[in-house]
C-alpha cells in the first residue's frame, strides 16, 4: 500500500547542522554526515537538506560536502541553497541529488524554474516557499532566508510556480518554524486547494499527529519536520530520530486501500 | 559486504535523469559500472542499465539521436545481455505510451498507460510520489529475499503487460499495477531501486548476481 511521506528537513550552516526557531537562533545540532548516516539506517522516506547561509553569503552550493552526503543517501535527497544556474543543477544531479530546491532565484525569476523543469523534468524541481505573517495577519512570501519581504501572496506565487513547471512545493511557515506548535493548516489548505502539484508541509510539527493533520485534513502530499527529528524532550536535547514504519502507517493513514 | 563479480555494467547516459545515485548504489554493492553513451562501450558491456526520468518521446528521441537504438536492440534481442530499465527506462521497454507518439523499444509485449485515466485513482495524487509496498507475482531472481519490500516511486504512467507472466511484481495505487516487469534477459522496475534503501541495494545485488548467471546458459545454447 501507498503511504504519504514523512521528511526530515536538515539545515546546513557553515558546514554544520543547525536548527532554527522562526528562521533565527541557529542552534548547532551536529555533523551532517553523521545525521545522514543515522537517517539512512532508520530508512527515512526522503531527506531535505537546505543550506540556509549560501544565498545570504552569495555562495554556490558546497558541492564537495554534498557529494559526501549524497553517497551515504540511499533515499531520495532534495537539496536547496545557493542554486542559481543550470550548471549548479547539473552538478548536483551528477552527485546523486534527486531533486533541486529553488527559493529566492525562483521567485525573483520564474523562468529559471521553467528552464530547470524543461531540462530535468518537473519531478526533479521543487520550489520552496517561505511564508511569514505581517502584524495584521496577512501571509506573505519572503525570500533570502526570510530576510526579504516580497509582499507577494503565497497562493498566487504557488500557482505561478506550478505554471512555471515546479513539480512540488515545499511550503514553510516561518512563524511556526522550530516552535513545534503544529503546522499552519489554514495556509497549507489554501495552497493545496490552489495547485494540483504535491505540497510538502513544513514548519511547526511537534508530533506525528501533526503529520496526519497536514496530510489528511489540509491536503499536503507529505510532511516535513526539523525539530521533531533532531530534538528530544522538553529540554530539546539533540537526538537524531525517525519513527518506525508502523508508527508512520498509523499516523499517516494510507491514502489508497490495499487490494 | 560481499562483492559481486560481474565484468562491467554500463549505465546508458542519454541525458534522461540523474545517474549519480545509481552509480553510488552499484559502488556500495561492489559492482564495476560505467556511465556511457558510446555504442562500442555499450556493445562490450556485460549488462546494461537504462535509467530514465522525463517524458517517453524525449527518451526515445535521445536514444535515436545518439544512435543507441541499434546497439541496444542488438544487446537485448541478439546478444541477450541482461538489461534493467528503471522508471522511464522500464516504460521505454514497451511498444508505446499514452504520454507520446513515438514507438518504444518494444522488447516486452506491453504498453504504457496514463495513471490519470484509471478508475479508482480519482482521489489520489498523480504522479504517485512516495513509498509503496510491492507484491511478488512471478518468481524472478531480481526479487530474491525481497518479499514485502518497499520501494520509492515517482510516476504518472504505468505499464500494462499483454501477458500476466511478464509481471514480476505489482503494487497498489488506486488499483494494482506493474511495479516490475520482465521477460528472458530483460527486466524493468517502475520504482527507483537506487533510492530505496536496503530493498534497492538487495535488488541491485540480485541484478548483478543474475547478470553473472543469465548469460552462461544462453551462451552455451548458442554455441551448441
Amino acid at each position: 500500500m501507498y503511504r504519504a511521506r514523512a521528511i526530515p528537513c536538515l539545515l546546513l550552516r557553515r558546514g554544520g547542522l543547525v536548527k532554527t526557531v522562526r528562521f533565527g537562533q541557529p542552534t548547532y545540532v551536529g555533523d551532517p554526515i553523521n545525521a545522514v548516516r543515522i537517517y539512512n539506517e532508520r530508512e527515512v522516506d526522503e531527506l531535505v537538506v537546505l543550506d540556509i547561509a549560501a544565498t545570504a553569503e552569495g555562495r554556490e552550493p558546497a558541492f564537495s560536502q554534498l557529494a559526501e552526503l549524497s553517497t551515504e543517501c540511499f533515499m531520495p535527497l532534495a537539496y536547496g541553497g545557493g542554486i542559481r544556474t543550470l550548471e549548479h543543477m547539473e552538478r548536483l544531479f551528477t552527485l546523486g541529488v534527486e531533486k533541486i530546491i529553488l527559493n529566492t532565484v525562483a521567485i525573483e525569476d520564474p523562468s529559471v524554474v521553467r528552464r530547470a523543469a524543461n531540462t530535468y523534468g518537473c519531478q526533479s524541481v521543487m520550489v520552496s516557499l517561505d511564508v511569514k505573517k505581517t502584524w495584521l495577519g496577512e501571509s506573505r512570501i519572503v525570500t533570502r532566508s526570510g530576510m526579504h519581504d516580497t509582499k507577494m501572496n503565497p497562493v498566487e506565487v504557488a500557482k505561478r510556480m506550478e505554471q512555471a513547471g515546479a513539480g512540488e512545493l515545499l511550503l514553510t511557515s516561518i512563524d511556526r518554524d522550530g516552535t513545534m506548535k503544529g503546522y499552519d493548516l489554514d495556509l497549507i489548505r489554501r495552497v493545496t486547494e490552489a495547485v494540483s502539484i504535491p505540497v510538502v508541509a513544513c514548519g511547526g510539527a511537534g508530533s506525528l499527529s501533526d503529520f496526519g493533520l497536514a496530510i489528511n485534513q489540509a491536503g499536503a502530499a507529505a510532511a516535513a519536520a526539523g525539530s521533531l527529528f533532531v530534538f528530544h524532550g522538553r529540554h530539546r536535547a539533540v537526538l537524531i530520530s525517525y519513527p518506525s514504519q508502523d508508527e508512520l502507517l498509523a499516523a499517516l493513514k494510507p491514502q489508497s486501500k490495499a487490494a | 559486504m560481499q562483492e559481486v563479480r560481474v565484468e562491467m555494467i554500463a549505465i546508458v547516459d542519454y541525458g534522461m535523469g540523474n545517474v549519480g545515485s545509481i552509480l553510488n548504489m552499484l559502488g556500495k554493492v561492489g559492482v564495476r559500472a560505467t556511465v556511457t553513451a558510446n555504442p562500442e562501450e555499450l556493445a562490450s558491456a556485460s549488462a546494461i542499465i537504462l535509467p530514465g526520468v522525463g517524458t517517453f518521446d524525449a527518451g526515445m528521441e535521445r536514444l535515436e539521436r545518439l544512435d543507441l537504438k541499434k546497439v541496444l536492440d542488438h544487446q537485448a534481442l541478439v546478444a541477450r545481455k541482461p538489461i534493467l530499465g528503471i522508471c522511464l527506462g522500464m516504460q521505454l521497454l514497451t511498444r508505446r505510451s499514452d504520454e507520446g507518439q513515438k514507438t518504444g523499444l518494444g522488447w516486452i509485449d506491453a504498453e504504457t498507460l496514463s495513471l490519470r485515466g484509471r478508475s479508482g485513482i480519482e482521489r489520489l495524487k498523480v504522479p504517485q510520489m512516495g513509498w509503496n509496498q510491492i507484491k511478488r507475482e512471478t518468481p524472478h531472481p531480481l526479487f530474491l529475499g525481497l518479499d514485502d519490500a518497499r520501494y520509492y516511486f515517482v510516476h504518472s504512467y504505468y505499464v500494462q503487460c499483454d501477458h500476466s507472466a511478464d509481471v514480476i511484481a505489482s503494487a497498489d495505487y488506486g488499483g494494482s499495477f506493474a511495479a516490475s516487469i520482465g521477460r528472458d534477459n530483460i527486466v524493468g522496475t517502475q520504482f527507483h531501486p537506487e533510492k530505496s534503501h536496503k530493498f534497492g541495494l538487495q535488488l541491485m545485488r540480485n541484478f548483478a548476481e543474475w547478470t553473472s548467471h543469465v548469460q552462461s546458459p544462453r551462451d552455451s545454447l548458442s554455441a551448441a
